[in-house]
């Protein structure tokens, strides 16, 4: 049957036209969650206006876009190894959980090392909680194939509990008022801060790994193995890839990382442990990664641009309009470039023949009756 | 322990189990035709704040479940268009839907939180069949939905072994390419049993909000859209083995919070960890039972399916 339109299968490799594609789709979600806005009885121009003049209108909304910016560029590194080998690792939020825990246990049990020591024990023991969060999920996957998107996921249920335990249980503060923290670690176990503002050391600390990462990736034969594996698994594994061994290294990388992020947090900005201490940012990577296509220097970029996004949604919650606003878009955007994604891909334009379809039946040659 | 807790806490895992169940039995309906959306947590969420809504405007519960069924069905048809018509990745497109839908249900729910609901699902005690010993109180004396979900697991159960569609379902779902050459269209029976997917989903969320908690409250569905989509595959695709596994996951769930009653001294944290290890635990089992889970599996599930490629 013919139809209206005609898609041909193509590939667009011009990284202009890609990324005019990725910029395209963005305005198309903001146009979207603009006629959100509108249904709800709220201005388009002066919601954005405001999340907008938030996070980039001043120094010291600047300053919080950057403090976002730290764990959301961590958690998206990390999923972007796991990604690269197409490990659906879901569960960067359980890891950055898991991240401060151990962060936290040195730092409450450590606190009178001096802090060229305390520090890096920390930087090492959020690494080691996110990788040993993402082992059985690593292991499962490498020798059975398990499923990696749901098990790395209820991961991220039991590292949140396992934090309400800890700070409502055995490391709660009994000068806390009750609430569910732990108490303050030692200054030897903050992360210095630049000035007299909250933008910490852990901006340098995710820079290095994007850095690292980005040469791992490119330039090193376990990154090309890697995206071999990732694009095809077969080949790799006639090419004499241990396949098995990159999928349990990846993934354990991948979560290392993440709990640099927990890490960061509880040193860098928080300085203790707590109920609930990150909101979501191991699922913001996801999308930051996908719109980054994965690489970590783009990453830098758009996981400032969602720094941002949170921000502003906090901005616009003083005009009755809830921050998860921010969720919101960025549910809208992965939707847009997902949908963008296939014009990068296929063709579309009007087929010619549908309007001369009546001539064409008629010249038809007609084999089968 | 006495029998009456034991009778009482059985019964609440029922009703635990049963928005688990409803989206279950959609996510089924869904993979069966090969495509696999992982946004039921999100639309689970747009049904419990949907349903919610209607329901406290209208004072009608069912107008309520009605509603949530019809805002996560068509919410889920995101979903189909993303992954059928432009032929994105669906693992992708599903947790985009999750993140979307945690975000939507939340903006459309601000103004209710804390609200509690005017109208709610009251338990029914059937004749007779409430009387029957231990069975009777556990199965039988519950709210409607809880009935509708029993009615609903035979009503899929023959809809995928015994009718016509069902037959033409599975082809699809299991051999794209065959299905389209006899002039099956794929992308409308994709599409279709999408939306019921998502209808079903939003069936579990208004339980949540109608039935079992009644109220809004933001996320309230804490990763029950995940664990019925991992109890998909513990069920092997099958509705009725998903009843029971459903149950099971209720039980867990509730130990959470019944703990003390039943003599646990455990933390009610780590009790509150039992359904998502269960899963993990559950799946690791499933996947290194080699065989089993390559035979339920529908051969097309995951890949989008082009006509033009084959």
């Amino acid at each position: 049957m013919t139809k209206l339109l005609k898609i041909e299968k193509r590939n667009v490799s011009s990284p202009y036209a890609l990324a005019g594609i990725r910029i395209g789709s963005i305005f198309l979600a903001l146009t979207i969650g603009a006629i959100f806005l509108i249904f709800s009885g709220h201005s388009p121009i002066e919601t954005y206006g405001t999340m907008v003049d938030g996070a980039f209108g001043s120094t010291y909304g600047i300053n919080e876009t950057i403090v976002k910016t730290i764990p959301l560029l961590l958690a998206t590194l990390a999923v972007s190894v796991a990604f690269r080998m197409k490990l659906w690792n879901i569960g960067a939020e359980g890891q950055i959980y898991a991240g401060g825990i151990v962060a936290s246990g040195i730092a409450l049990n450590f606190g009178h090392l001096p802090a060229y020591i305390l520090i890096p024990m920390m930087l090492i023991g959020g690494f080691l909680g996110g990788a040993i969060w993402a082992m059985v999920p690593a292991i499962a996957r490498a020798f059975w194939g398990t499923n990696e998107t749901i098990t790395t996921l209820m991961m991220n249920y039991v590292g949140i509990l396992s934090v309400d335990y800890l700070v409502f249980g055995p490391w709660k503060d009994p000068d806390g008022f009750n609430f569910p923290i732990t108490k303050e670690f030692s200054p030897a176990a903050f992360l210095p801060s630049f000035g007299n503002t909250r933008v910490h050391m852990g901006i340098v600390i995710a820079l290095i790994v994007a850095f690292i990462l980005y040469v791992v990736l490119n330039k090193t034969v376990w990154g090309y193995e890697l995206r071999v594996a990732g694009e095809n698994s077969t080949a790799a594994k006639y090419a004499g890839m241990n396949v098995v061994k990159n999928i349990i290294l990846s993934l354990l990388v991948s979560g290392g990382i993440a709990g640099i992020a927990g890490m960061t947090e509880v040193s860098g900005i928080i300085h203790r442990l707590q109920s609930n201490f990150s909101p979501g940012y191991g699922y913001s990577a996801i999308i930051i990664a996908w719109l980054a296509r994965l690489n970590p220097i783009a990453a830098i970029f758009v996981s400032f641009l969602f720094g941002g996004l949170i921000v502003g949604g906090y901005a616009v919650q003083t005009s009755g309009l809830p921050a998860s606003i921010a969720l919101m878009l960025q549910g809208l955007i992965l939707f847009c470039v997902l949908g963008g994604e296939f014009f990068t891909q296929y063709r579309v334009s009007l087929d010619q023949r549908f309007f001369a379809k009546k001539e064409a039946k008629i010249n038809e040659p007609r084999y089968c009756d | 322990m006495n029998q009456d807790i034991v009778i009482s806490a059985l019964s609440a895992a029922v009703i635990a189990g049963t928005p688990i169940l409803y989206a279950a039995l959609g996510e089924i309906i869904c993979e069966k035709s090969g495509n696999l959306n992982l946004g039921v947590e999100g639309m689970m969420l747009i049904g419990a704040v949907c349903g919610f809504k209607a329901a406290t405007a209208t004072n009608n519960p069912w107008i309520g479940f009605l509603a949530a069924m019809l805002a996560a069905g068509l919410f889920s048809l995101i979903h189909a268009f993303l992954t059928i018509t432009l032929k994105s990745s669906q693992v992708v497109s599903g947790l985009a839907l999750t993140i979307f839908g945690t975000g939507l249900s939340s903006f459309i729910g601000k103004s209710m939180i804390g609200i509690p609901a005017p109208v709610k699902f009251e338990k029914i005690a059937i004749p007779f069949l409430s009387k029957i010993p231990f069975i009777g109180p556990v199965f039988f004396d519950q709210d409607l939905l809880v009935y509708v979900s029993y009615l609903m697991v035979i009503a899929v159960w023959i809809y995928l072994y015994k009718t016509n569609m069902g037959l033409k379902l599975k082809a699809v779902g299991e051999n794209p390419a065959a299905a389209d050459a006899v002039g099956i269209s794929v992308s409308k029976i994709q599409y279709i049993h999408v939306f019921i997917g998502g209808v079903l989903a939003g069936a579990g969320g208004a339980y949540l909000s109608l039935a079992y908690a009644p109220a809004w409250l933001e996320n309230m569905t804490a990763g029950r859209g995940w664990i019925a989509v991992s109890l998909v595959i513990f069920a092997l695709w099958n509705p009725s083995r998903a009843l029971i596994g459903s149950y099971i996951f209720g039980g867990l769930d509730i130990l959470g919070y019944r703990a003390q009653t039943l003599g646990f001294t455990i933390s009610p944290f780590f009790m509150k960890m039992l359904p998502y290890l269960f899963t993990v635990g559950v799946l690791i089992f499933i996947s290194a039972k080699k065989g089993n889970r390559n035979i339920a599996a529908p051969e097309g599930l995951g890949l989008s399916y082009s006509r033009e490629e084959r």
